[in-house]
């Protein structure tokens, strides 16, 4: 069989170099196991010089310039240093974590070339015969164009997303904090000691769930308010019997438009308990008294901060659903007229529904966004006031309690590992409201 | 009541509605302004008329040797731009990818930018420090735009995709049949349909460095290479100056032009979002 194939025909593009010997007794296997052995080998069984010697040449290199520094990263990161004051455990860390990253990048690539050795040998084995290197350079291009488009993305990604991620992640389970830090402290792995710490030392637990438990109002209501201003305003803007509309739409846009950093310390200079424009210009002139305690009592500052952050936020929920409300055909609601319908069952069978479901994946990442609204929490009065029995501010979320435990009391694996809770808790959510609404679920076809 | 009269009560108090929200919306920043044109440096001096304005405090921040604004001004230029031509650039190029070709790890990948668009950027910030400072870009706008352009990969480059999913596939065949090969599909046939989507990409991320505060907070440590966000920050946070006037007349100066340039192309915006990710 492979006899007449490979003496009589002349196909296009025939390999002529080619010299056809018996491939029945080609096997795959060997072809795997040499390349599990060694990159290359597989190839060179298969008659690829070219290709084989190239893959040993990069295998070698790999081996002589990032060997070491492998061995030195694997070892760095499970004993994060073992000499005080010459070893830096921070470094070891990172270095060890760049090293797993070029380990998993490296078997991926590893194992693909085993497949290809297999492929192609078992191919051989039927009568294949591998075409010349013009064409397979084309072939490979076609191949792995894709490849090309995402690889620098994707590294980009990992160095900047992913490994700072890992690095944050590792952090929690370290010790790392102002009395124990590098150069001069080794760190140590200390499992799950931090999060223990966090639910049961007091100072930790109460902060812990007091801030925990304002973030989750805080998300919940803010949120809630804007997109319900935002859809209430909407609607109002929408009425066909309106004039100035586009005047309107345009002053309810501004909170958006201007940037929001100045926004927030504009609010925090006017609410300011002595010199603030709202207390000296219009609380006291109509109330008289002191004025209202506004920046330090947490009460109010978390009411102004749930009221700005509706100022800040409606805007954008606003301009969306005005853009929606515009595409609901009028026929629906004509339909309803004629059946008798409310203007209630009329908004709460038409307008909500199709709303609802054009801009659903928005509106939950508002409240993703809100959750880690560390802007508006820490401009306007530094997560203050401060608050007795805990190491927070009376307004801090569980972001901005991260910062000042990073950055004011150097507490990094504390702040890691709340950093780790906020991420956990963000990411189930998200999950579990994507995988609920409609809009995914007919997306579905990724 | 008849219809007529409810319908006109109905009416007045839709606009009264909105003369309220008028109010609210504009009084902090006709305050602000008004601030800026005061010539002392508390609030408590200073009063939304002022008695005798002037633009002693805009003057400053032009001419005044301490005063690095222009230098802010720059550098988030700088900034913004570079962070918006390299992510059009890479997210164009993703999702291209993720769209139209089937690979390994493509539905990997598209759950992983899912996933990685719920943390938080604080998560990694001091990993970020520790790493610019390990490649000597601590302090530098370089790093600054490396770290936006990877961070914004996941979101974009989802609504890129989505983007490019509704652009028919018989486009793509057609080229190729003529010939075409991957780039010039590409570059001739793929990037002038996604240029609303791209320009929505490129405006984002033109915004977001502009504003932010936390990241270069943390990259940036010299005054002259601070973004306007860090600087206008210190003006009313340093011990030692606080300064409100001074800062009003410098958050004037951003943000009214970029407010202009807002109301001007929020429709895009929205409309490119809402494309991007619904069936609507």
């Amino acid at each position: 069989m492979s006899e007449s194939i490979n003496t009589q025909q002349k196909l296009p593009g025939e390999n002529k170099n080619y010299k056809p010997y018996s491939r029945k007794n080609h096997s795959p296997k060997v072809a795997t196991i040499l390349s599990v052995i060694f990159a290359g080998l597989g190839q060179i069984y298969n008659k690829r010089y070219v290709k084989g010697m190239t893959l040993i040449i990069l295998e070698i290199a790999f081996i002589v310039t990032c060997g070491d520094f492998i061995n030195l990263g694997l070892w760095g990161i499970t004993t994060l240093g073992t000499i005080a004051g010459m070893d830096h455990s921070i470094f070891l860390l990172v270095y060890g974590l760049i090293s797993i990253i070029l380990i998993v990048f490296i078997s991926i690539f590893y194992i693909l070339n085993i497949l290809d050795a297999r492929k192609q040998a078992k191919m051989i084995a039927k009568g294949w015969q591998p075409p010349r290197m013009m064409d397979s350079f084309k072939a490979g291009y076609d191949k792995s164009f894709v490849y090309l488009l995402t690889i620098p993305g994707l590294i980009l990604l990992v160095f900047s997303v992913v490994l700072p991620l890992l690095f944050a992640i590792s952090l929690a389970f370290t010790n790392y904090d102002l009395y124990n830090s590098p150069p001069k402290n080794l760190l140590d792995w200390v499992g799950f000691d931090n999060f223990v710490n966090l639910l049961t030392v007091p100072l930790w637990k109460n902060t812990f769930f007091s801030v925990f438990s304002w973030t989750i109002i805080w998300t919940l209501v803010a949120t809630t308010f804007q997109i319900a201003l935002g859809l209430f305003l909407a609607m109002l803007a929408n009425d066909s019997r309106l004039k100035f509309k586009k005047t309107i739409r345009t002053i309810l846009i501004l909170p958006w438009a201007v940037p929001g950093f100045v926004s927030i310390l504009i609010f925090a200079a006017m609410f300011n308990n002595e010199f603030g424009t709202i207390n000296r210009d219009i609380i006291i002139p109509l109330f008289g008294g002191e004025g209202i305690p506004w920046l330090t009592d947490p009460f109010y500052t978390r009411i102004l901060l749930i009221m700005i952050q509706t100022w800040l936020g409606y805007p954008f929920v606003f301009a969306l659903f005005s853009g929606v409300l515009q595409s609901i055909s009028s026929d629906w609601y004509e339909a309803a007229d004629i059946d008798g319908a409310s203007r209630w069952q009329k908004f709460s069978n038409i307008t909500f529904p199709h709303v609802l479901f054009a801009t659903a994946p928005l509106l939950i990442i508002q409240y993703t966004t809100n959750f880690n609204n560390f802007n508006i929490i820490y401009l306007f009065n530094e997560g203050g006031p401060a608050v007795r029995g805990q190491n927070a501010g009376g307004t801090d979320i569980l972001i901005s309690w991260v910062y000042k435990l990073t950055f004011e009391t150097n507490n990094y694996s504390m702040a890691a590992a709340i950093s780790l809770i906020i991420g956990l808790v963000v990411c189930t959510f998200a999950i579990f409201q994507f995988r609920r609404t409609n809009s995914f679920k007919e997306e579905g076809k990724i | 009541m008849n219809k007529k009269t409810q319908s006109k009560i109905e009416l007045t108090g839709i606009y009264i509605i909105f003369g309220i929200m008028s109010v609210i919306i504009i009084y902090p920043l006709v305050w602000a302004f008004g601030m800026s044109l005061n010539a002392g440096t508390s609030i408590y001096s200073s009063t939304i008329i002022p008695e005798n304005w002037s633009l002693v405090h805009y003057k400053w921040l032009f001419t005044d040797p301490n005063s690095d604004y222009l230098n802010w001004y720059k550098n988030s230029m700088v900034v913004s731009t570079m962070t918006a031509l390299f992510s059009v650039v890479m997210t164009s190029l993703v999702a291209y990818a993720f769209s139209r070709y089937q690979f390994v790890g493509r539905k990997t990948g598209l759950y992983t930018f899912l996933i990685l668009q719920m943390f938080p950027a604080m998560m990694a910030m001091v990993a970020l420090y520790i790493l610019l400072n390990l490649v000597g870009l601590l302090d530098s706008l370089t790093g600054l735009i490396l770290i936006y352009v990877g961070g914004q990969i996941p979101f974009n480059a989802w609504l890129v995709k989505g983007y490019l999913d509704t652009i028919p596939r018989e486009l793509d065949e057609s080229a190729r049949i003529d010939g075409a090969g991957h780039m010039t599909v590409f570059i001739k046939i793929i990037l002038p349909l996604a240029k609303p989507i791209l320009t929505v990409v490129a405006l984002f991320n033109f915004m977001t460095p502009l504003f932010d505060f936390l990241l270069p907070s943390i990259v940036l440590q010299s005054s002259e290479n601070y973004t306007i966000a860090l600087g206008l920050y210190n003006f009313i946070n340093d011990q030692f100056a606080n300064n409100f006037t001074r800062f009003a007349a410098g958050a004037m100066l951003i943000a009214i032009p970029v407010s202009i340039l807002y109301l001007f192309l929020q429709r895009f915006l929205i409309s490119g979002l809402t494309t991007g990710g619904t069936k609507g």
